[in-house]
């Protein structure tokens, strides 16, 4: 490391402007994690808190919209709970609403319908819990107390007009197709879901009607448990693909990720190829000198690695700084381990285009030092 | 091991320093095109010999100091630096003697960039094996001992010259293989740093060869050979 970081600081500039393309290109990869993260927990967090493991929804749906089109018989949910492997399964019911609080507050709101007391229903950081002695009582997300929604709030529907009360608000974001999630009653969101507002009458078929069957069971067969209920499951995490706009929105990011790293590692081996062919005439002269060829190979990669982890050093403290300013204007979440494969990954893609380079040291002949410039 | 013959009748000459070349051939090129670029060398030189080399461009000066410093293995013939056969010896060992037993010293000097004068003399030690001299003590001896902490590009011609033979001797090499040393230097530098080539072979007991266009410098050498065609011969 002697030569690696004599070389480091006598050709600072150089090093610098290849040091500054690596800390810009992690600033954007820190910023793009924040956006992929704070867009999945947008999509999907309202899922990804559910206690299920899968959902079975009607037979023959859609799997891209799902959760608005599924209409399942309340009768499966007995069917499924009785399966093996089944540790619970309870109603479970989806809607997108548009709503108005007394304050004035728009909000549009994904009404989740779980059964009070059922393992869908949410613990609460204030407030009160579902109950069926408070029909029109909800409990919502984190993110619409930010959005100025408060308990003892009513929100008005629009169009229908059924009016909700908040009771409870939930611990964290629960969002659902970037819609803050409230939890409702199953009854009510059955009113709801068939359009029946105050006064209307209720068709007897609405409360037999719920978008999906939550399933808890690890070890659940769920083909099977779909021959014996007539649903079609998807795992939780296959359900997310089901959220409006997710899975264009999360491979979008994913391309742009992928493409960044290659052109990361690119220009990293790009940079030191010429490097590598400038030293040309020294590594030959020190290679006539004796020098091992490992020696070499070790001095100038860990010149790379250096460079690398210092640039991605910077790049990812502004990142994390210029996140944290973003906060709230948009999806925008930084997780502690997202940002560190991000920045891992640079480092090893840079080293690996690196090595590519600095292997031509191995070719460099020790004869060609003599004779001088020849 | 060896063809018994020539390394008994080698190891009579001397046995544990030096350069000790027997009739060494080395062809280049296939096919039509081989060249004798050595035809038949031998060439003996003692710890605290200073012999030059001299001759047209093209007649196998380099191929010479590439063969002596275990760059290209010879066609036949043998090879002895330090006592060792360098033309049996696997490309690890051939390494490992020019850290150790052979210092080079370049054309300008062919010093690295980012290194200071000082630098430059720590960086074969830093190769491996051998413990090297005190760096500055060695630049003092060759008239260096203000300039330790320059670069290559803040010296002199005749500077980074003489910071490469300090360079080549840190290791306290027992062959030192010299290419055109003044090849870039008017005649009162050239002068001064062949002087210091052979004050510092006796000094040291090292065996120099010294590869030169140069016709004023050859006063301070000991014996002077002329490569012709790849052929060596003494000139008296």
């Amino acid at each position: 490391m002697f030569l690696a970081l004599k070389e480091l600081k006598f050709a600072r500039a150089r090093f610098g402007l290849m040091g500054a393309v690596v800390a810009l290109i992690a600033v954007l990869m820190v910023l793009l994690s924040g956006l992929s993260v704070g867009l999945v927990n947008d999509g999907v967090s309202g899922l990804q808190r559910l206690p299920a493991t899968s959902f079975a929804f009607e037979k023959g749906v859609q799997h891209a919209s799902a959760f608005s089109r599924s209409v399942v018989d309340t009768a499966a949910v007995r069917a499924w709970a009785e399966r093996d492997g089944v540790e619970d399964a309870a109603p479970f019911g989806n809607v997108l609403v548009n709503g108005r609080s007394g304050d004035g507050v728009e909000i549009d709101l994904a009404l989740f319908g779980v059964e009070p007391g059922s393992y869908l229903s949410p613990a609460v950081a204030q407030g009160a819990r579902l109950s069926g002695d408070a029909p029109a009582g909800i409990v919502v997300s984190k993110t619409a107390v930010d959005d100025g929604i408060k308990i003892g709030d009513t929100i008005k529907i629009a169009r229908i007009g059924t009016e909700l009360k908040v009771v409870g608000t939930l611990p964290d974001q629960h969002t659902y197709g970037h819609v803050d999630v409230a939890y409702v009653p199953l009854r009510t969101w059955q009113e709801v879901h068939v359009g029946a507002g105050p006064g209307d009458e209720v068709p007897e078929r609405a409360y037999r009607e719920i978008t999906a069957v939550a399933v808890k069971g690890d070890s659940a067969d769920l083909a099977a448990g779909d021959r014996a209920a007539g649903t079609e499951s998807l795992a939780l995490a296959d359900s997310f693909d089901a959220s409006p706009g997710y899975s264009a929105e999360t491979a979008t990011l994913q391309l742009i990720e992928v493409f960044l790293y290659a052109i990361s590692a690119l220009v990293v081996g790009a940079f030191f190829t010429v490097l590598t062919i400038q030293r040309k005439q020294e590594i030959a002269v020190m290679r006539a000198m004796g020098a091992p060829t490992g020696y070499l190979l070790r001095d100038a990669l860990a010149q790379a690695l250096i460079l690398l982890a210092l640039a991605v050093g910077v790049g990812v403290a502004v990142g994390v700084g210029l996140g944290s300013l973003i906060g709230g204007t948009a999806p925008f979440a930084l997780e502690a381990g997202a940002v560190a494969t991000a920045a891992a990954l640079l480092v090893l893609l840079g080293v690996a285009g690196a090595l590519g380079a600095v292997l031509r040291i191995t070719a460099v002949d020790p004869l060609t030092a003599l004779g001088g410039s020849r | 091991m060896k063809p018994a013959e020539t390394v008994s009748e080698a190891r009579s000459e001397k046995s544990t320093s030096g350069l000790v070349m027997r009739d060494v051939n080395l062809q280049i090129g296939d096919g039509e095109d081989i060249v004798n670029a050595l035809s038949d060398v031998s060439l003996v030189v003692k710890p605290g010999e200073f012999v030059a080399i001299v001759g047209p461009s093209g007649a196998g000066k380099s191929s010479l100091l590439a063969v002596a410093g275990g760059l290209t293995t010879p066609t036949s013939g043998t090879v002895l630096v330090a006592g060792r056969d360098m033309t049996v010896a696997g490309n690890r060992e051939r390494t490992a003697l020019r850290r150790e037993a052979i210092g080079f010293v370049f054309q300008s000097g062919n010093l690295i960039p980012a290194l200071t004068a000082e630098d430059q003399l720590r960086l074969p030690v830093k190769f491996g094996g051998k413990k090297g001299r005190d760096p500055l003590e060695l630049l003092a001896e060759v008239g260096l001992a203000e300039k330790a902490k320059r670069r290559p590009h803040q010296l002199s011609g005749g500077e980074r010259q003489r910071v490469g033979i300090a360079r080549a001797l840190m290791t306290g090499p027992s062959l030192l293989l010299v290419d055109e040393p003044t090849a870039a230097l008017d005649r009162q530098r050239s002068r001064e740093i062949v002087e210091l080539l052979a004050r510092e072979t006796r000094e040291h007991g090292v065996a120099t060869i010294m590869v030169t266009h140069d016709h004023d410098v050859l006063g301070h050498c000991d014996t002077v050979h002329e490569m012709v065609d790849g052929r060596l011969s003494r000139i008296d």
